[in-house]
């Protein structure tokens, strides 16, 4: 056992960890913060993987945006700070089984396939991860539509919200 | 030095978990939570194949970009939703909201 | 045109008439009359043109005027019908015609054409009367009178084709049709009980006889193998049906045909037993009693014997009972006729006995006397119906006047003086009267009475030569009661105070049969008459040659014409004394029940065989075997298809078509609908749970297909 399996064992563990507190947790807001931590270690993962330019979107876009998006969200929808009642729903041992009836399905389907053990490639470290990233996404033989359309995705998602969540009582939408 | 096994393991454990959350929870916030979990294991997913394949080949960082994109205008709009769901029923009880039933 | 077609024709005219009048003219009174009498006068022409072609026909009883045609295939024959006028056919023709056409023109006085409508006349009933515009009570018309013209057309046409057929079938035809008319007519006045009851009887009498009749006729036609009188009379033939025996009563053939046929007539010509339908007829209105029982119908009876003569005259039995009948009939008849009170009914007794008198007649085989009496008896029984019919329009005249319906204007106690009220009524009564009593030398009814006495004497029958001198005298006793009590003396009711002569419609036919009644016996005067030489009997000659055999006349017998002076005279005197001086019913010496009821044969008809008939048909068959046999048999079927259909009912279409089929899909398809509806709760959480289970499961499924397999 490297170091390097022992590290991301450690970070594997905070992962499903967290993971795990996330939907299990009564506080909403606790909820959302151990989304951070989940995320966290998930870029803690890509920059194992060498995908720098991810780790650091995954933490930029995800945590600084998204989850604070979503402890947004949960405050404008309480009417009191504390959750009351069971969070969860009456039939989630029968969700439990789903799930690792998934996670077992899923895994003995990987595990049929011949490269499901192969190790990493070297990583020539003069490769640019990044630039050839950026290259691929702007260039016209590669995924530079894909890119764009992900671009007006995002527009289509703004106006969308904006319009769906908009309150006709604090402005005046029609003037 | 390390499988890709135990990266698609953890990809594979996150997804159901993500799974389980959107499931079983009653807060409609929760499952977009719950939601966000699988994707990541998505990205996961795409990224070691990414990295444990041909590294020349940007498709699957590029792919992995794309879902962020997805995810973040999904989270948006979804959580857009429940705000105005929020406003009008004054609930975000997954089970409450069940006008779309026979 | 030969005088065979003008034979053919001579029954058309009425036949014509009657479909004229049923069909075209049946609204108006004056036009159905004009078309009746004048059929009635055609075939009248007809008729004299033919009569008086054969008198002047030397030998017609050999050759008589026949023409026939080919009518029914019969195998290798056929079966001939057509008309024969021989001697004696050629005398029937000729007082049918005449009584025919006075009964028709009388019959338009009768009914009182030219009065006015009646104030409650209804069609049915005998008219009531009108009142006019002064107010007096009027007879009125006869609501039904083209109705009535019609009929007695029908029944001109039967009688006619009888006469003229040379055959027995259309004999039956024509007898047949003169029994429907009777029924038709004895009915007319419909809407009286007693005439509808009548008719049923008269048609039901008379139908008895002619049921043995036609079993006469079938018997002659397989035994002969035709019907036609020409074809039986040959000799051979003859004489093959007087040898063959039949097994009843040890006849022989012809006997045995002679009785059967014999029996139609007993029928037909009122003889006893079957005599109970001719008193009811009176019934029906005068001009048809005087043609039914006078004219033509009773006299289709008699003709029919003289016409078979040949055949029945085979057999010493047959001859043995016709005699005893026809004399029976003539006393029994007399002695009921002394007892009425109703003017119609002596003459219907009277009818009944002289019918008595022509059977013995020719039951003692004296054919030529029979025959002669037919054809006067016709002409002064007619005259006599119709006279009594003038008397009662006379009285109805009078009931008007007075008011008082209550009284019966047929009532001959009612009556009296009429002598001096309606003269030439009287008059021709009168002669009638002394025709029918057998006056000497002057009426015609002493000569044929006269031969019928002569001819039984002669031949031995002194049983039948005294009753029928009694029931002579008789005649001539309530003949001359019935005069009497109408014409003589004074007048006994207001009612025939006021009465007045009937109109020359009514008048003149009265006056010209009573010419026929007086001088009709003049042809038959006997040749040794009074011991003087002198011509034989045109009568006699002329008919008696209709037979193969000419009969020969009955000498000239001094018993024989003083019992017929006495009977006669003495009769008639004593009919005047009794009755002179009697004005009410009570001082009738003679009303003793027994006669006056006829000797209750129709009560005795009525318990042993109507009465039983009655049960039979209303209880055994309507009730028993109609309502309760077939009909329940029919119920049962009805029922059982209730039940078989209640049974499919309720064991079959409501349990499993309705409940289990209907209801059962309609509940089937509920329960799931309940039961499925709340997969879709809305509930976005439970959605995603389902189809992850059915994900996996499909999973399942492919990897066990695509990796196991």
């Amino acid at each position: 056992m490297t170091a390097m399996q022992i590290f991301f064992l450690i970070v594997g563990l905070v992962i499903l960890g967290s993971a795990l507190m996330v939907v299990t947790t009564h506080n909403l807001i606790h909820a959302a913060l151990w989304l951070i931590v989940t995320l966290f270690g998930v870029a803690v993962l890509y920059a194992i993987l060498n995908a720098s330019f991810l780790a650091v979107v995954q933490v930029v876009v995800y945590i600084g945006a998204i989850a604070i998006l979503f402890i947004f969200a949960v405050m404008l929808t309480r009417k009191e700070i504390r959750d009351h009642g069971p969070q969860l729903n009456s039939g989630w041992w029968l969700n439990v089984i789903i799930a690792l009836l998934t996670f077992g399905g899923l895994l003995w389907m990987l595990q049929s396939w011949n490269g499901f053990s192969k190790t990493a490639a070297d990583f020539p470290s003069s490769y640019d991860a990044v630039g050839q990233l950026g290259k691929a996404l702007i260039s016209p033989d590669a995924f530079v539509l894909p890119f764009e359309v992900a671009s007006v995705l995002l527009l289509a998602a703004l106006v969308g919200a904006v319009y769906i969540a908009f309150n006709p009582h604090s402005g005046d939408f029609r003037k | 030095m390390i499988p890709l096994s135990w990266y698609l393991i953890i990809s594979a454990a996150l997804f159901s978990i993500g799974l389980f959350g959107v499931l079983s929870r009653k807060n409609a916030v929760a499952i977009l939570l719950g939601i966000e979990l699988m994707l990541n294991a998505a990205n996961i997913n795409l990224v070691s194949f990414w990295r444990y394949g041909d590294i020349s080949q940007m498709a699957g960082q590029v792919f992995a970009v794309i879902v962020f994109a997805v995810a973040a205008s999904e989270v948006a709009v979804g959580l857009a939703l429940v705000i105005s769901v929020y406003r009008r029923r004054n609930t975000v009880i997954a089970d409450d909201l069940d006008l779309m039933k026979w | 045109m030969t005088i065979e077609t003008l034979i053919w024709f001579i029954p058309l005219p009425p036949i014509l008439a009657f479909f004229l009048i049923v069909l075209f003219t049946n609204r108006n009174k004056a036009l159905s009359h004009s078309v009746a009498v004048g059929a009635a006068l055609l075939s009248w022409l007809g008729a004299m043109i033919v009569f008086v072609r054969a008198i002047s026909t030397p030998d017609l009883g050999k050759t008589p005027f026949a023409s026939s045609i080919n009518w029914i295939p019969t195998a290798d024959t056929w079966l001939k019908i057509g008309v024969q006028i021989d001697p004696f056919g050629a005398v029937v023709l000729f007082f049918v015609a005449w009584t025919v056409l006075m009964i028709f023109l009388y019959s338009v006085g009768y009914h009182n054409y030219g009065q006015p409508k009646g104030d409650h006349d209804v069609a049915g009933l005998p008219p009531h009367g009108a009142t006019d515009e002064h107010g007096h009570h009027v007879l009125s018309v006869e609501p039904m009178y083209s109705r009535f013209f019609a009929f007695i057309s029908l029944f001109a046409f039967g009688m006619f084709t009888l006469v003229v057929s040379d055959n027995l079938l259309t004999l039956f035809a024509g007898w047949e049709i003169m029994g429907l008319c009777s029924y038709l007519l004895i009915g007319f006045w419909y809407g009286k009980e007693s005439a509808r009851n009548a008719a049923v009887k008269a048609f039901m009498t008379t139908r008895v006889g002619d049921v043995f009749m036609l079993l006469g006729i079938a018997f002659v036609y397989s035994a002969t193998g035709s019907l036609s009188y020409r074809d039986i009379f040959q000799p051979q033939v003859l004489h093959t049906l007087a040898t063959v025996p039949t097994p009843i009563f040890g006849l022989s053939a012809a006997g045995l045909i002679g009785l059967m046929l014999f029996i139609g007539t007993i029928g037909k010509s009122a003889q006893f037993p079957l005599h109970v339908w001719l008193p009811d007829a009176m019934e029906g209105p005068t001009p048809v009693s005087a043609m039914i029982h006078a004219a033509t119908m009773v006299s289709a009876g008699v003709y029919m014997v003289i016409r078979m003569f040949p055949l029945i005259s085979l057999d010493p039995k047959t001859m043995t009972v016709i005699a005893f009948i026809g004399t029976f009939t003539a006393i029994f008849a007399a002695t009921i006729a002394v007892a009425q009170n109703d003017i119609k009914k002596v003459l219907a007794y009277s009818t009944i006995s002289q019918l008595g008198f022509m059977i013995a007649a020719l039951g003692v085989g004296a054919y030529v006397a029979a025959a002669f009496h037919l054809v006067t008896h016709a002409f002064f029984k007619a005259l006599l119906f119709l006279g009594s019919g003038s008397v009662i329009h006379g009285m109805e005249h009078g009931v008007l006047h007075t008011g008082d319906h209550k009284v019966d204007p047929q009532d001959m106690f009612n009556m009296g003086g009429l002598r001096k009220k309606m003269p030439i009524t009287f008059w021709t009564f009168l002669i009638g009267g002394f025709a029918l009593s057998g006056f000497p030398l002057l009426t015609a009814g002493f000569w044929s009475k006269d031969e019928i006495l002569s001819g039984a004497f002669s031949n031995g029958n002194f049983v039948v030569f005294v009753t029928l001198a009694v029931a002579a005298f008789l005649t001539a006793f309530y003949t001359m009661r019935q005069i009497t009590l109408t014409f003589l003396g004074g007048p006994r009711t207001e009612e025939a105070k006021h009465a007045h002569e009937t109109p020359w419609t009514m008048t003149l036919p009265l006056i010209v049969l009573a010419v026929f009644a007086i001088g009709y016996g003049w042809v038959g005067i006997p040749q040794d008459f009074l011991g003087l030489h002198l011509n034989p009997s045109w009568f006699h000659e002329f008919v008696g040659s209709t037979l193969v055999v000419m009969p020969a006349e009955s000498p000239f017998n001094w018993i024989v014409f003083g019992t017929s002076l006495v009977v006669a005279l003495g009769g008639l005197f004593f009919g005047w004394l009794a009755y002179r001086n009697v004005t009410v019913a009570e001082q009738d010496k003679l009303q003793i029940p027994l006669l006056k009821n006829k000797y209750y044969i129709d009560e005795f008809y009525s318990f042993v065989l109507i009465k039983p008939a009655y049960w039979f048909a209303e209880t055994f068959v309507y009730q028993w075997m109609d309502k309760g046999l077939i009909d329940g048999i029919l119920h049962l079927f009805g029922k059982a298809a209730n039940g078989i259909g209640s049974i499919i009912r309720n064991y079959f279409d409501l349990p499993v078509i309705n409940r289990f089929f209907g209801d059962g899909t309609a509940h089937v398809t509920q329960w799931f609908g309940r039961n499925l509806r709340p997969i879709q709760s809305g509930r976005i959480q439970q959605y995603m749970l389902v189809s992850l289970i059915v994900l996996l499961a499909i999973a399942g499924l492919l990897y066990y297909l695509l990796v196991i397999v």
